[in-house]
């Protein structure tokens, strides 16, 4: 039995210790907003926050996330809803699938840096693929975001 | 739904003992039928669901075109209530179920606004006669003194009434006759034209968006099937002991080949009790194949086949003029050789489909693009009847063509019969990379005379590439009219051309991807004729404005003709926002491209830099003629999304075989443009009142040959293949 706490909830699933977080998350406990998308940590769709770090959870063992605050697409962060809120207010999806992916590698941006460059965004962000070509919506919505904490 | 079918010709039909008590209002054939356009295929249209007002005003409309990013949800949705005169924020969307009764459901080949535009505009204008003629008939007045006006009908005193609270009455009401109706004065359009958010924005962002992988079912079964590494290779033996050790593995069953273009390729199939296990099941599989015929498929040696086939004579397809007279008697002749690869959609959700077959009765749940062809499929498979069959709809997470096949939506359908419990197929990005349908691989030469003043006197355009036509009709080894159509029907001025069309026998399936047979043709047109403009020792942009030459109407007996006066504009449009002849930074240089497909016109002028083997995409200006631009952000958006999609095909795009199996298996060796790559894209859409036309394609063709003009320029050096990174460019 391994137990995860996912935004801020308890989860004690039964599965082989090598399972990939990303499976526990989708298929055992069924939070679906972490997606699938390359299976080798090359696309960013299914990155979440692991103690605040962005990491992919097609690559982390389940056993390595016990004991660790994760936080998923589902969950709750200051920097996550400020930056959903630009997401939507910039109509940046298309299909929509990376998204999650997006905002996460944006959120972990944000909480350590208040105001990236557009360099530091692109290295952030470099990791995620959007097939549909949504980045420069992306790249404004990071953007927007800093500038309006920034205001207030 | 039963009620729908009851539907009487002409009938705007009140389907009472709704859960909600609404007015459902639904149209039949005749409002399909623009009859001042001729609209294709529209003809078989049984009758159609699309508005349901409920008393509380809320407002169900129905989508029937898939979600994949186009934007359908909102633009279809959006047209019925601007002519409705409805509250857009009492609007709620409902994808439609894969259903004959919805018209043609296929999200394809850029046409859903261009085929449904006219058509919603009339379930709007309907709706709302409707609920004048009940006001008309509450108040005892004459329903030319109502209008309709934001979810009220309004008297000439004064007094209004909303839209819900007149349900009960419309519901009682005869359907308007079709010649009665009153379409809106386009200047009075509320959301057509503008720019409207996706309904689906919040979902996406929350993570809630039900795309196929997501959905679930109690007692939901997970598979994966190890299928032949050549195309249509068979299963000689397998040995699953190691994978039944597996913990979560529930069984292992053979899945035969269904022998249709959309059927299951086949092979062994992993049940699980989660994805994770039914892949590593998989890997475990023993599996002795037999590959088949396409084993012989070498990608390399493939492409010297048909590049030969190019440098002989072909079938002709077009012959104006004298194309052999010309270049005797041309002052120079300039030919060349173009060689594309195949490319993979690699939509970032891969195929995957949820099945629960009872008995003859099957329900699915798909990303697909074609659900009436899901439909079909499922009822070959299960050899059932079409009301036993239910297609639902789920978000698609990228489409391309891809999710248009609808082969997984059969596997899935097998699998949920042989384990006899729901069941969800999933694809590996490497099973998605490796048996898909892909883009056809292309040679093509051509050649051309120029007089002494560098004018083109003659043209001819030869190819090769293995149609789509072949994955419906095996041994098909000619490219079809439609392939032929965007090379033969270009609109240059020119007295003497021919068009020949050489062999090229298919190894895999070959489907259609974002664009089709325009990515090849409007990369060669587009870089042959700036090759040509060198040649001339003409200005790249002076040089094609005179090709195409004077404004004039071509295919004129065609739904809507190509106005070569259109296509102009939007280049010179383009090139303005560009700066066409501005210095630029040293190093740096721009490339134009211009191409007419799925009847818009798109040009792009991108501006690059070279920088020791690396390219660099600095600005893409693009200019779009697509007719009303019903959502203008979606349209601006989908040529942002058109130049990325476009460069990743340019700089990294190859799908290439050997022994017959793709050697490609993701996305770090079938690479994507990323967010540092990324240009400024800047977009014009020309304000039009033509009837609407492509947009979710007619932006990849101009990408890659811009860039590689634009390269020519800065380096001396033409590019005719692709990918680039082939060149050293990274």
């Amino acid at each position: 039995m391994i137990t995860l706490q996912i935004n801020g909830e308890k989860h004690t699933i039964d599965v082989a210790p090598d399972m990939p977080l990303l499976w526990a998350i989708r298929d055992v406990i069924g939070l679906t907003g972490t997606k699938y998308g390359c299976g080798i940590g090359v696309c960013g769709s299914c990155k979440i926050l692991l103690d605040n770090s962005p990491v992919q959870s097609c690559m982390i063992p389940v056993s390595m996330a016990e004991d660790k605050n994760i936080i998923t697409i589902e969950g709750e962060s200051e920097n996550l809803q400020l930056l959903q809120q630009s997401w939507s207010d910039l109509n940046v999806p298309q299909c929509g699938f990376c998204q999650p992916g997006q905002l996460i590698a944006a959120t972990a941006l944000l909480d350590k840096n208040e105001n990236p460059t557009d360099a530091e965004i692109d290295e952030a962000m470099i990791g995620n693929i959007c097939r549909c070509g949504t980045y420069q919506r992306i790249k404004n919505a990071i953007n927007r975001t800093v500038k309006l904490k920034n205001q207030n | 739904m039963g009620n729908i079918r009851n539907i009487s010709r002409r009938s705007f039909v009140k389907v009472v003992g709704l859960a909600s008590g609404g007015l459902v209002l639904a149209c039949n054939t005749d409002i399909f039928s623009d009859k001042n356009k001729k609209p294709e295929n529209l003809t078989n249209f049984n009758p159609n669901l699309f508005v349901q007002l409920n008393s509380d005003g809320s407002l169900i409309l129905v989508a029937s075109r898939s979600e994949m990013g186009n934007g359908v949800r909102t633009s279809l949705p959006s047209v019925i209530a601007d002519e409705m005169e409805a509250d857009w924020t009492r609007v709620s969307v409902k994808q439609a179920v894969g259903d004959k009764m919805y018209g043609d459901q296929n999200t394809d080949g850029s046409r859903s606004i261009r085929y449904l535009f006219m058509p919603m505009r009339r379930m709007g204008a309907m709706a709302k006669a409707m609920l004048i003629a009940a006001a008309a008939q509450k108040w005892e007045v004459p329903a030319s003194e109502c209008t309709a006006e934001n979810h009220f009908i309004i008297h000439t005193s004064g007094k209004k009434i909303a839209f819900g609270d007149l349900v009960e009455i419309a519901k009682t009401l005869e359907v308007p006759n079709e010649e009665t109706l009153q379409l809106k004065d386009p200047k009075d359009f509320k959301y057509i034209g503008k720019n409207l958010k996706s309904v689906d924005v919040e979902s996406y962002t929350n993570g809630s968006a039900i795309f196929g992988l997501d959905k679930r079912l109690p007692d939901m079964k997970f598979a994966a099937i190890a299928r032949c590494p050549v195309t249509f290779g068979t299963v000689k033996s397998f040995d699953k002991t190691e994978t039944l050790k597996i913990a979560g593995v529930v069984d292992v069953i053979e899945i035969p080949r269904v022998e249709r273009p959309f059927g299951a390729l086949g092979g062994i199939a992993v049940i699980a009790n989660n994805t994770w296990a039914a892949f590593k099941g998989r890997d475990a599989l023993k599996i002795e194949w037999n590959f088949g015929d396409n084993e012989v498929y070498d990608s390399e040696k493939y492409m010297s086949e048909i590049t030969q086939n190019v440098h002989k004579q072909g079938k002709v397809s077009k012959d104006v003029g004298n194309v052999n007279k010309a270049f005797k008697n041309a002052d120079k002749i300039v030919e060349s050789t173009f060689q594309l690869p195949h490319l993979s959609h690699a939509p970032m959700e891969v195929p995957n489909a949820v099945a629960w077959v009872q008995g003859d009765t099957c329900e699915v749940w798909a990303p697909t693009q074609e659900p009436q062809a899901s439909r079909t499929e499922v009822v070959e498979y299960l050899k059932t009847s079409e009301e036993k069959v239910t297609i639902n709809v789920t978000f698609l997470g990228g489409g391309f063509g891809r999710k248009s096949k609808p082969d997984y939506v059969v596997e899935a359908v097998a699998i949920s019969k042989a384990i006899n419990a729901p069941a969800q197929i999933v694809w590996s990005r490497e099973d998605d990379i490796k048996h898909g349908y892909y883009h056809t691989v292309s040679a093509q030469y051509m050649k051309a005379s120029l007089d002494a003043t560098g004018n083109v006197t003659g043209w001819l355009h030869r190819f090769a590439m293995p149609s789509i036509v072949s994955t419906f009709s095996p041994g098909v080894d000619y490219a079809a009219g439609f392939e032929i159509s965007s090379a033969a029907n270009i609109p240059y001025d020119i007295q003497n051309m021919k068009v020949e069309v050489g062999q090229a026998p298919a190894h895999v399936r070959i489907g259609w991807l974002r664009s089709v047979i325009n990515i090849p043709h409007g990369f060669s047109i587009n870089v042959f004729a700036d090759e040509l403009a060198a040649a001339a020792n003409k200005d790249p942009l002076e040089f094609r404005l005179n090709l195409i030459g004077a404004d004039r109407i071509l295919n004129e007996n065609e739904e809507i003709p190509f106005d070569t006066a259109r296509l102009k504009n939007v280049l010179k449009i383009a090139a303005k926002n560009a700066g066409w002849g501005k210095q630029l930074p040293a190093g740096h240089a721009f490339g134009l491209a211009v191409h007419r497909s799925f009847l818009s016109y798109v040009a792009s002028i991108v501006e690059v830099s070279v920088i020791e083997n690396k390219v660099k995409v600095h600005n893409v200006y693009t200019a779009i003629d697509c007719g009303i631009a019903v959502n203008k952000d979606t349209v601006k958006a989908q040529m942002e999304g058109s130049a990325i999609f476009g460069m990743s095909l340019a700089l990294y795009g190859k799908i290439t075989a050997k022994d017959g199996a793709i050697e490609q298996s993701n996305y770090h060796d079938y690479q994507m443009v990323r967010i540092q790559e990324t240009p400024n894209i800047h977009v014009e859409i020309i304000e039009s009142t033509e009837s609407p036309t492509g947009v979710g394609e007619p932006g990849v063709p101009v990408i890659a040959p811009a860039i590689v003009n634009a390269i020519y320029k800065i380096t001396g050096k033409r590019y005719y293949n692709l990918p680039l990174i082939n060149a050293g460019f990274g």
